[in-house]
């Protein structure tokens, strides 16, 4: 009790100050607990921290004009792209001695790869253009203009060379305005012609349908959590062994059994048809299309939104309902003002889970989506490996990511993330 | 008189249908699976504004006969009447019983005046009657200034006094409590007693009151009905409950108690002779025994037995006994004895100016009023 009387820092029994002491005393324990974590912190770091970091990245990231023809993109600055005129001769110059570097490199048609996003026909002019210009001699063959005019007559395009200045920035904003259906010309942003205006659509499809299969998720898991919560435990344990059942089987197997229940040769149709509820020649399409993305999707996380909310329910006491009975409320006002509410944090737990793991789905809306019914993923995906447009896959992936940040912090602004409860 | 004498229906004497009842179970039975009977042969009478008690063991079929009053769970068979209506069929939210429950079962998501206005507001009454009601009902408890907390933000005494007040809140005429101070500190609990008994008397409620602690059932209540085995063992109030009680097992279970066993040597009228297993005779009033012969339990209360043979009659049986342990507890003594084989024997006395201190491995000779010892059920 001496330290009562004492002003300043309390101390130790041996004079030094408490805090110091006793951050000394918890130092082990901290580097221990580090010590036993850090296998995975590596492995996390590894294999998704840098991964994320360097798509967020990729998205912005365009050193390749700059680095492939950086002597074009300086002379470049003294043209007026707005004039109508071609550039001049040292434009050219510079441009033939980038490109005879780049050839050697090899690097010529990358570069044709990426302006090739912008510019259709981009990609096959540098290629074709680069077996010619190889055998040029930068000293001798002056001036260039018109030689490589005649290579390829896209040098003689204002619109070419326009693209290249514009594209020239190392960080550029170009893959986001594309993700959203913009483009980036020297005129500024500007929206997309409407022939490629899909992305934008694509996004309000993912939400939409996302939220269409939260939905139903909701209505089909309240009554059988409610169930799972109710029953005597050897029952629900039973039970819950069916709800875990398709968790134990895999995505593809089950994606693809919904393919036979649905086509239109399917399991269903062929039932309807069978017992005479539609028509031979009208069988339904129930594939290939959103319907069938909802329903193979609604099935597939139905689990991740039973599990929070079975766990939620549990630990309403039954003396709630009993109570609000025995005051002379109706079953139906003592479900709907007692336990109810009470059973909204399994709801919103739930709802997150199933809504962030929807919008980012990709097997299943890629096998019974058809063209109708595809996410924002397949799209990603399509970038990743076969128009090989990582930055725009990356600025897609960047917006998914941003969106669904968003969407949680108001989440916790409404609901408030203390209230959600995942087992 | 002997309480336990029947009638001759068979039923016990407390079991007496008539029209002033307010409460009855008749031949109530209750099975959980069809084989074992929960509660067995329940009759219960129960006038209007009686404070009543269920005590007993867990198990011993309390709390179903509560939930079946309640309407949560269903009789097997027989009738439950309340104000001479049947009401097996009515479902609970129908019955109007007020109900304090052992967790309190306070809406967590509503505000303590939501929750005490709710009872109200699923009966349609107006806003104005509404707060006017609940601000009367908070006032009760004295919790007036508690309306706009949340339950999570009071103690459990003052969570207490809002299930009470929300129990009460819609003036029903019959309340239940299923173990409502189970989860207190024992001063509290020992207040909220006292709340609960005012509040009833003044109200004029009738109340079922179910605990398994004795002190709770003998300070509160007018009658109380003692559970075992799905029975009721006996109903009785308080002071007839204690000192004389029907069989081993209320004997037993009520208070401290001295229990020795032997077989009836002779009985005269209200006073019989046991022989202890031992050899030893000893005074006792029969009270489930009939003739000489019957193996028997006597029960004395340890505040009865006398060691001052002056007190005793000229011809009263004494017993030899060894101190074992003295235990002092401030205003009593305890003394345990080893009496008759029997080394649990305990006896009481105040701790007034002439109280006789006896230390261990002191023999001392023992008796009672033959009265004190009741021969019961072996």
């Amino acid at each position: 009790m001496t330290d009562a009387t004492q002003s300043g820092p309390m101390l130790a029994a041996d004079g030094t100050p408490l805090k110091k002491s006793l951050a000394r005393s918890l130092r082990r324990r901290k580097l221990r607990a580090l010590a036993l974590i850090s296998p995975l912190l590596l492995f996390v770091l590894l294999s998704f921290v840098i991964p994320i970091v360097s798509m967020l990245f990729r998205s912005v990231e365009n050193g390749i004009v700059s680095q492939t023809i950086p002597l074009t993109v300086v002379e470049l600055q003294n043209w007026d792209a707005e004039g109508g005129e071609l550039p001049n001769e040292a434009v050219y110059a510079a441009f033939t001695k980038d490109m005879l570097a780049a050839i050697e490199a090899k690097q010529h048609t990358r570069l044709g790869s990426r302006l090739n996003y912008e510019k259709t026909g981009m990609s096959s002019m540098f290629r074709r253009s680069g077996r010619q210009i190889k055998k040029l001699d930068p000293e001798a063959d002056a001036p260039f203009k018109d030689k490589l005019i005649e290579i390829h007559d896209g040098w003689g395009d204002v619109d070419t060379w326009r693209t290249i200045k514009t594209h020239a920035v190392p960080i550029t904003n170009g893959y986001f305005l594309n993700a959203v259906d913009m483009r980036r010309t020297p005129e500024g942003a500007q929206a997309q012609p409407d022939d490629k205006k899909i992305l934008i659509k694509l996004f309000g499809r993912t939400l939409m349908m996302s939220l269409i299969i939260t939905g139903s998720c909701v209505l089909l898991a309240y009554p059988i959590s409610y169930l799972l919560a109710n029953l005597p435990m050897r029952i629900s344990n039973l039970l819950m062994i069916l709800v875990l059942l398709p968790f134990w089987t895999s995505l593809l197997v089950r994606t693809s059994a919904w393919k036979v229940m649905l086509q239109q040769q399917g399991v269903i149709n062929e039932t309807l048809v069978w017992l005479g509820l539609v028509a031979d020649d009208a069988r339904l399409v129930i594939i290939n299309n959103q319907f069938g993305t909802i329903i193979a999707m609604t099935h597939i996380l139905l689990p991740f939104m039973i599990l929070p909310m079975y766990s939620v329910m549990q630990t309403i006491p039954p003396t709630y309902t009993r109570a609000a009975k025995s005051m002379g409320a109706t079953n139906w006002t003592t479900f709907w003002r007692i336990y109810f509410p009470q059973s909204i944090p399994g709801i919103g737990a739930g709802s997150i889970l199933v809504f962030i793991l929807a919008i980012g789905y990709y097997i299943t809306p890629e096998i019974v989506g058809g063209t109708k019914g595809v996410f924002i993923s397949n799209r990603i995906a399509y970038h990743i490996s076969s128009s090989l447009n990582w930055g725009l896959a990356a600025a897609l992936g960047t917006i998914l990511l941003v969106v669904v940040l968003v969407l949680y912090w108001a989440y916790d602004k409404i609901v408030g993330i203390d209230n959600v409860k995942l087992g | 008189m002997n309480r336990a004498a029947k009638d001759r229906t068979g039923e016990p004497s407390w079991y007496m249908s008539n029209d002033a009842a307010f409460v009855e179970f008749q031949r109530v039975q209750k099975s959980y699976d069809g084989e074992i009977l929960v509660v067995k042969d329940l009759n219960l009478s129960m006038p209007k504004g009686e404070f009543l008690t269920m005590l007993g063991p867990s198990g011993s079929g309390k709390t179903t006969c509560l939930m079946m009053l309640a309407g949560f769970e269903t009789a097997t068979h027989g009738e439950i009447m309340l104000d001479g209506r049947p009401i097996n069929n009515i479902p609970p939210h129908k019955r109007g019983i007020g109900m304090v429950f052992q967790n309190y079962a306070l809406f967590p998501h509503m505000t303590v005046a939501e929750n005490l206005a709710f009872p109200l507001e699923v009966r349609n009454i107006g806003k104005d009657a509404r707060e006017e009601k609940v601000k009367r009902a908070l006032d009760m408890v004295q919790m007036g200034a508690f309306g706009s907390r949340r339950p999570a933000q009071l103690s459990g005494g003052q969570q207490q006094r809002i299930a009470l007040a929300r129990a009460l809140v819609f003036e029903p005429e019959l309340v239940l409590m299923d173990e409502p101070l189970g989860a207190l500190d024992k001063q509290l609990r020992e207040h909220m007693q006292f709340e609960i008994t005012r509040l009833a008397h003044e109200l004029g409620i009738t109340t079922v009151y179910v605990t398994h602690d004795q002190t709770e059932a003998l300070t509160m209540s007018d009658r109380v009905a003692v559970f075992d085995d799905g029975r009721i063992q006996q109903l009785a109030p308080p002071d007839l409950l204690y000192e004389e009680p029907e069989n081993s097992f209320v004997a037993q279970f009520i208070g401290e108690n001295n229990t020795l066993e032997g077989v009836v040597k002779s009985i005269d009228g209200d006073s019989c002779v046991v022989a202890l297993d031992d050899g030893s005779e000893i005074d006792a009033m029969p009270v489930n025994v009939k003739a000489a012969g019957e193996r028997t339990k006597v029960s004395i209360r340890p505040e009865r037995v006398e060691f001052n043979k002056d007190r005793l009659h000229a011809d009263a049986h004494t017993l030899k006994a060894t101190v074992k342990e003295f235990i002092y507890m401030g205003d009593v003594f305890r003394f345990r004895l080893s009496v008759a084989g029997n080394d649990d024997f305990i006896i009481k006395t105040r701790n007034a100016p002439d109280a006789v201190r006896l230390s261990p491995g002191q023999e001392v000779e023992i008796g009672w009023l033959a009265k004190d010892c009741r021969a019961l059920d072996a």
